[in-house]
């Protein structure tokens, strides 16, 4: 075996630029819509023109403005409490976003943590660890979201608990393959013969090589999340009361269909452009990492 | 009498490489003529560009192949899909990847013969039957039944050449037969072809890098280096006095029975940097040179 | 040969399920929750509460709770729903028929888009129409089933009203059918208005069920043509003067027919979980309906059945994949 190459292979900016081209129109696509999500949860309170949470009883299930009955003032239309769909979409992507990235976090937590141990420590630690995941996963995902917030209550926490207690194993064996795979290798050996101690190790050599995966799942998972809340809005246990997220407004939307279908419908675009274009922005950063990586 | 098989000039070339530099080559009826050369010269192409089988990015840019007299490649389709398997069949190099895996070997041997002899699925499966005894296979009705994982490489080979000759073929394209298998089954695969072509008169182009196997079964050869054609003549001349300087290396270089087992005599890197510069020259010329 | 493994299998089923039916049945009761309070009217009284607490027999301590239920069961008793006043094992079999149905609809439907998919994909192998063909399976991976079922509903249930949107059948259809295999039994019997009416319910729900297996199967079945294509006895075959669909169809799809059923056979389990909320969506009268008023009532009895009879299904779904890939790959039968 020729020199162990002591040098980490942790992506220097150069070479992710680079590798950003090799994404492709995923990346860009998936990214530009991310991007718009973003800025939208971001600047709600200047987009939306009216306020969530306003009822005008006068107004109630008007259609979009640009069918017979539709008001100029409600864009997109009014629900069964005459209030602003338009308005009500742009604060659902908020939440969706704050719920996503909060519940995609935690997941990305928990899950590399114990996907690092596991991978690094081997042995029985590794064998306790991949049992429990084994187990996990063998709850449907969905049922096992639906009992964890029914057993919670409703609201926002009991969604993100749900989310990250269902999905964080997508974390943890991707982690763990990883890092086992890295540690293999000769820079993180010759790292130890140097007498790095093995948190540093871990540290310093195998999370920089994993940050640029953790970045795509973590996009994937928010699309997971944002699919999960509206799971539950539609089992009725998501947010309480009026705050308004997609997947109460289905929920409502779904009852009031036949005379109002704006109401179901409109979300569901929402929901399609985010989910895609997260998953296309995961995608496309899979592909820019991965050749990189390999080498 | 027309020849068999005829190749005129054939330049084949994989992206910039320059695989085939013009090659003409002619094999006669019956005539069982070996093609020889190190790994890359270029010998697998011509084989393959018989039957087709020339990989995607590969492209013939000028010369013609010829089967008794038609030219393979301005055929039609269809045409050219009804010779092959029936009067140009290929023996491939490795049986264990050559074979079907979910298919039993009747099946495959029956497909074949249904296909290009119009046979029932019954006279079909007799048919069968009887080419493996014509292989040497015992207990055929049994072997007919099998997978080809449940049969040993030598068998399977066989069972390939068996195919091979199926419907009476007048030329076999043999594709190194006996380099995947080891040295006893070897002689036994080499009689074994020896034996059907003369039973069908086929001629055969042997493809090989082991020149003990072409002196054994080849009444003529051609010696290929960097796409192109060196020597050729009757095998028993080329290998006693061979004219070529490449084809001394290669003949010195071969271990032999009545030589002590000395220290190996590898072909002069000196000589393969000279043959490559002329190829490369001929190259230019030919660029150079007005289509 | 395979069968020793499969006996082995078989035998590993009952602790299996007596391992989940001890899951369940430990998990529902340390959960906060109380069914008994989910359903009696406000203002009940302590001692009506207490009375139909033992009557479920919810006072009794964990263990022995678990013990008459396993005695019950075993003479095929699962108790009394606490939600819907019958008897759970009445309710499961009056629903499972339909969802089986849906079910085995959907996995029809699956196979019939993601093979076609796939065939398309390897014949446009290598031009452009292939990467429009790789796309739209990955467009159609990106959305869950539910998310299908909502946009099928509004599609066709409501903006285009081509069909209903709720129920397995008209109510004023009259059925007098003898077992609850609707659509099973009025195909059998010949009577097609009928099974037309059906699937006309059906047909929704199923393809929202199917679509995101099919995206898997599809994308599993193409990549095992392209390699299968590469190997040696498929380009031989070309040698031999078959056709290029002949290849195709004779040789190089049962090959890739095996990894594919092996990766993607297990995932039909999918289908299976996705009819807790596309059966909610449709208003569809099967199990997976249940389900989830079954979670938020804290009804333990039936959510104990379900969870049992998903089980059965899950690991008869493995088993029945198992076999399927022992037929296709006669390499596996030999040991």
């Amino acid at each position: 075996m020729a020199d162990i190459a002591v040098t980490s292979l942790a992506t220097p900016p150069s070479r992710f630029l680079a590798g950003l081209g090799r994404g492709g129109a995923r990346l860009w696509v998936g990214a530009a819509l991310v991007a718009i999500l973003m800025l939208v949860a971001l600047f709600a309170p200047v987009l939306a023109p009216h306020d969530p949470l306003e009822q005008d009883l006068l107004s109630v299930q008007l259609p979009p403005m640009w069918m017979q009955g539709g008001d100029p003032v409600y864009m997109l239309g009014t629900d069964s409490l005459g209030r602003c769909v338009l308005s009500r979409l742009i604060y659902s992507a908020r939440t969706a976003v704050v719920v996503a990235l909060i519940a995609a976090t935690l997941a990305a937590l928990i899950g590399v943590a114990l996907g690092l141990f596991a991978g690094s420590f081997g042995g029985w630690i590794d064998q306790l660890i991949s049992r429990l995941i084994d187990i996990w996963m063998a709850f449907p995902p969905v049922l096992l979201s639906i009992v964890l917030a029914a057993v919670i209550g409703a609201g926002l926490t009991s969604v993100i608990v749900a989310i990250v207690v269902v999905d964080w194993t997508r974390f943890a064996r991707v982690v763990r393959a990883e890092t086992m795979v890295q540690l293999t290798r000769d820079y993180a050996a010759a790292a130890r013969a140097i007498g790095l101690t093995r948190a540093k190790v871990l540290r310093l050599e195998v999370l920089p090589n994993l940050v640029p995966l953790l970045v795509t799942l973590l996009a994937v998972e928010m699309g997971i999340a944002i699919l999960v809340e509206v799971i539950l809005s539609f089992v009725g246990i998501s947010v309480a009361g009026d705050t308004a997220t997609w997947g109460s407004m289905i929920a409502e939307g779904r009852q009031i269909v036949y005379q109002a279908p704006w109401i179901m419908a409109l979300p569901i675009v929402c929901i399609i452009i985010s989910v895609i274009g997260l998953n296309l922005l995961g995608d496309g950063l899979r592909l820019a990492v991965d050749p990189v990586q390999r080498s | 009498m027309t020849a068999t098989l005829t190749f005129d000039s054939l330049r084949i070339s994989i992206g910039d490489a320059n695989v085939l530099r013009g090659v003409s080559l002619e094999v006669q009826p019956g005539e069982v003529r070996g093609l020889v050369g190190e790994s890359g010269a270029g010998k697998s192409m011509l084989g393959r560009a018989v039957l087709g089988l020339l990989p995607a990015k590969a492209a013939i840019t000028s010369g013609r192949i010829a089967f008794e007299g038609r030219d393979l490649l301005k055929m039609q389709a269809d045409e050219r899909r009804g010779l092959l398997g029936r009067r140009i069949a290929l023996i491939p190099q490795d049986p264990m990847t050559s074979l079907n895996p979910v298919k039993r070997v009747g099946v495959q041997i029956g497909n074949l013969l249904r296909h290009h002899l119009g046979l029932s699925k019954r006279a079909a499966l007799l048919r069968a039957a009887e080419l493996l005894i014509e292989v040497a296979i015992r207990e055929p009705e049994r072997v007919l039944s099998l997978y080809p994982h449940e049969m040993s490489g030598g068998m399977r080979q066989r069972v390939l050449i068996g195919m091979a000759f199926a419907c009476d073929p007048a030329l076999i394209i043999a594709d190194e037969p006996t380099t995947a298998l080891d040295v006893t089954v070897q002689r036994q695969v080499l009689q074994l072809v020896e034996r059907l072509r003369r039973r069908h008169g086929s001629a055969v182009l042997f493809i090989t890098h082991n020149l003990g196997v072409v002196a054994k079964i080849c009444g003529s050869m051609t010696v290929l280096h960097a796409g192109r054609v060196l020597e050729e003549g009757q095998t028993a001349d080329v290998l006693v006095r061979p004219r070529h300087a490449y084809t001394r290396a290669l003949l010195a270089a071969t271990p032999r029975a009545d030589r002590p087992a000395e220290t190996l005599r590898p072909v002069p890197p000196s000589l393969i940097e000279q043959l490559w510069s002329e190829a490369h020259r001929l190259d230019s010329m030919n660029a150079a040179r007005p289509v | 040969m395979r069968w020793g493994e499969i006996i082995r299998r078989l035998v590993l089923v009952p602790p299996t399920l007596f391992g989940v039916a001890v899951i369940v049945f430990v998990l529902l009761r340390v959960v906060p929750g109380d069914p008994i309070a989910m359903m009696v009217p406000p203002g009940a009284s302590e001692a009506d509460i207490g009375r139909l607490r033992a009557l479920y027999g919810l006072d009794q301590p964990i263990l022995q709770q678990f013990a008459s239920w396993l005695g019950q069961v075993s003479s095929g008793d699962f108790g009394r729903s606490i939600s819907v006043r019958q008897s759970v094992s009445d309710l499961l079999l009056m629903r499972l028929p339909a969802t089986i149905e849906l079910t085995l609809l959907a996995t029809l439907i699956a196979l019939l888009i993601g093979v076609l998919a796939a065939l398309t994909g390897i014949l446009t192998r290598g031009r452009p129409a292939e990467w429009a063909v790789d796309g739209g399976i990955g467009a159609l991976l990106a959305i869950p089933d539910f998310l299908w079922a909502l946009i099928l509903l509004l599609l066709f249930g409501v903006l285009i009203p081509l069909l209903p949107i709720s129920g397995r059948i008209d109510p004023q259809i009259d059925i007098g059918f003898h077992s609850n295999f609707y659509l099973i039994e009025s195909l059998l019997t010949g009577r097609f208005g009928v099974a037309f009416a059906l699937l006309h319910h059906m047909i929704l729900p199923a393809l929202a069920l199917a679509l995101p297996f099919a995206a898997i199967v599809a994308r599993l079945l193409k990549a095992s043509l392209v390699e299968a294509e590469d190997q040696d006895y498929a380009q031989i075959a070309r040698a031999r003067g078959y056709t290029q669909s002949a290849i195709l169809l004779n040789e190089v799809f049962p090959n890739a027919l095996i990894p594919t059923v092996a990766l993607g056979g297990v995932q039909v389990t999918l289908l299976l979980g996705g009819t807790v909320l596309v059966e909610r969506i449709f208003s569809y009268e099967g199990i997976g309906n249940m389900a989830i008023d079954a979670v938020i009532n804290r009804d333990f009895p039936l959510i104990q059945g379900l969870v049992l009879t998903f089980a059965v299904m899950f690991i008869a779904l493995n088993l029945l994949v198992d076999l399927v890939v022992t037929l296709l790959d006669p390499r596996l039968r030999h040991g």
